[in-house]
């Protein structure tokens, strides 16, 4: 697997990160060092080893259906960069 | 049902699937111990998980795992007892952390059905793809400000349940049975309260034309419609949309469109475009979810009756056709109506006057069963005085509106009105005979060969009794006395 400078743009896009045209051929040779790395885990056998999902043998804990936070709109809201009656506020985002 | 439209150089078939968001019915959100009640003043019901807030981790709320396991069953659907949580990428403003937590390869539903309960009584089974839980987002308000978009984050991290169809229905009528059953089944199991108004029932749309026989063709995909009403309407615009292209020589792009109920249209989501770049993978904050065999069991054992079990003991119980059997149990308080009035009487007359006159009634005075004027024990009071022939079928129409208007049970009315139905012979003969009397040249015609006079009679000695004779009565006699 390899990506190319078109690539990159693509994923910057997708993550919001602004990455300058002379910029991507940089990045695409790095990230293709990345992942060479990681193909390395290709060549081991792991065809008889379930598949491991967290570093520790543990279950998801789960929680009884009840209201035991909200109703502290100051604190939610305390690093708003904007807020007006309640909401935040942001720049209008409509279709 | 003709499934078919005609085209311009012959017929083409609608392909529709529909992916439902079903708001779960819960006190606390699905990762968080916030509120879940509609309609709080903004950002009052959220927690710092839900607000995104960095380090805070995701604890999973049992009920909502058991509601979604709960509404699988009641799709006859296979549940997967190890399911994965996985973080689906976007960017938006009511989406504080970015992602939303969702499942993707791994769901905790996997495949079912749905019955299809067709206008003409036959039944139609259409696959359920899976279902999975996944986070609400926040709600953005556009139109409060000029420049500015409101954030209310009360609804993110509510649970919500995904339910995808195979793209099995073939018209937009069957859409909307689809959803009507599926609305019906929810709140029956009391897993999602199955609102479309405030925003608990959502549906995308899928679809595609196709020439019979020929592969899918490409489909478009219309987000988040919120009514039944407009589902339909939504694909009967978009397939014809569709049609138009292709008899044009043109090709469907594969795109997200938007629903305009005012203009009746579909339109293109440009902003979309990268939608579909999700950019999946597994939640590092949440192990795989596991469930407990005998757990899923002992759910399964406490599920209602659900609508096709109560629709089968309807019909088998009281004889109903298989479509008014549907139409009672869509809504689980029409059903226990019905099966109140019909409890220990005649149920084909149950039926008819429930299905009838009261439906009618309320469809008139915009209400339903659960605030109707007239209990079901009222309802039933007024059958029993059929059925003892205290009325007739005509004089119990009456007694039903004055139960209406004035509330008191039929019984009172019979009595304060002097509505009893006469089915004393002696009082019956003397009114026809004072009929005949009256109108002795019209008997000479009757006898001299004019049958259809003998309505007339009829008509004569209920006017004479003010409606009160028994009709079957009225008949017997006159035969006997014009024979």
């Amino acid at each position: 697997m390899s990506v190319d400078p078109e690539t990159v743009k693509r994923i910057a896009r997708l993550a919001r990160i602004r990455v300058d045209q002379d910029e991507l051929a940089g990045f695409a040779a790095e990230l293709n060092g990345i992942l060479g790395f990681i193909e390395q885990l290709a060549s081991v056998p792991v065809d008889q080893v379930p598949a491991m999902t967290s570093g520790v043998d543990l279950a998801l804990p789960w929680r009884a259906d009840q209201v035991t936070d909200g109703g502290n709109p100051e604190i939610v809201l305390a690093n708003a960069p904007g807020r007006m009656e309640g909401f935040y506020t942001v720049p209008k985002v409509v279709e | 049902m003709n499934a078919l439209i005609d085209g311009t150089n012959g017929p083409w078939e609608m392909v529709i699937g529909l992916e439902v968001h079903a708001q779960v019915t819960s006190e606390a959100k699905l990762f968080s111990g916030a509120a879940t009640a509609f309609g709080a003043p903004p950002n009052t019901q959220v927690s710092l998980v839900d607000a995104g807030f960095p380090g805070m981790l995701p604890v999973i709320n049992a009920r909502c795992v058991a509601q979604a396991v709960r509404t699988g069953l009641g799709l006859k659907a296979t549940i997967n007892h190890h399911s994965v949580f996985d973080r689906k990428n976007y960017f938006y403003a009511d989406l504080p952390q970015g992602y939303q937590i969702s499942q993707y390869l791994q769901p905790i539903v996997g495949k079912g059905s749905l019955i299809l309960d067709m206008p003409d009584g036959s039944s139609r089974e259409i696959g359920i793809t899976r279902l999975h839980l996944e986070q609400d987002a926040g709600k953005s308000l556009h139109d409060q400000h000029p420049s500015l978009s409101f954030i209310d984050l009360n609804r993110s991290g509510i649970a919500l349940m995904e339910i995808v169809s195979e793209p099995d229905m073939r018209t937009a009528e069957e859409a909307g049975l689809y959803l009507t059953k599926l609305r019906a089944i929810l709140r029956y199991l009391g897993t999602c309260d199955g609102n479309m108004e405030e925003g608990s029932m959502r549906a995308d749309v899928n679809v595609s034309v196709r020439r019979p026989g020929d592969a899918f063709g490409t489909r478009c995909e219309i987000k988040n419609v919120n009514s039944i009403r407009f589902v339909k309407q939504a694909i009967e615009y978009e397939a014809r949309r569709q049609i138009a292209i292709l008899e044009d020589g043109g090709t469907i792009h594969q795109e997200t469109r938007l629903y305009d109920a005012g203009k009746g249209v579909t339109r293109s989501m440009r902003s979309k475009e990268d939608a579909h770049d999700y950019r999946y993978f597994p939640d590092p904050d949440l192990l795989p979810l596991v469930l407990e065999p005998a757990w899923v069991e002992a759910l399964k054992a406490d599920l209602p009756e659900l609508p096709d079990e109560k629709k089968a003991r309807l019909i088998a119980d009281y004889g109903l056709k298989p479509y008014d059997a549907w139409v009672l149990v869509a809504e689980r308080e029409q059903a226990a109506f019905f099966e109140a009035v019909a409890r220990g009487r005649d149920a084909r007359l149950a039926a008819s006057w429930v299905m009838g006159d009261f439906f009618a009634m309320l469809n008139r005075l915009g209400k339903t069963v659960t605030d109707s004027p007239v209990s079901a024990d009222a309802l039933g009071g007024l059958l029993d005085l059929i059925a003892d022939n205290t009325l007739s079928g005509r004089l119990a129409k009456e007694v039903f509106e004055a139960m209406i208007e004035t509330g008191q049970p039929a019984a009172a009315i019979v009595e304060e009105r002097g509505l009893r139905q006469v089915t004393d012979s002696g009082a019956i003969a003397g009114a026809i005979d004072a009929v005949l009397t009256r109108n002795a040249d019209k008997v000479a015609e009757y006898r001299a060969g004019k049958d259809k006079l003998f309505g007339f009679f009829v008509g004569q000695v209920m006017k004479a009794t003010a409606g009160k004779a028994n009709p079957a009565a009225v008949n017997e006699l006159l035969k006997a006395r014009l024979g």
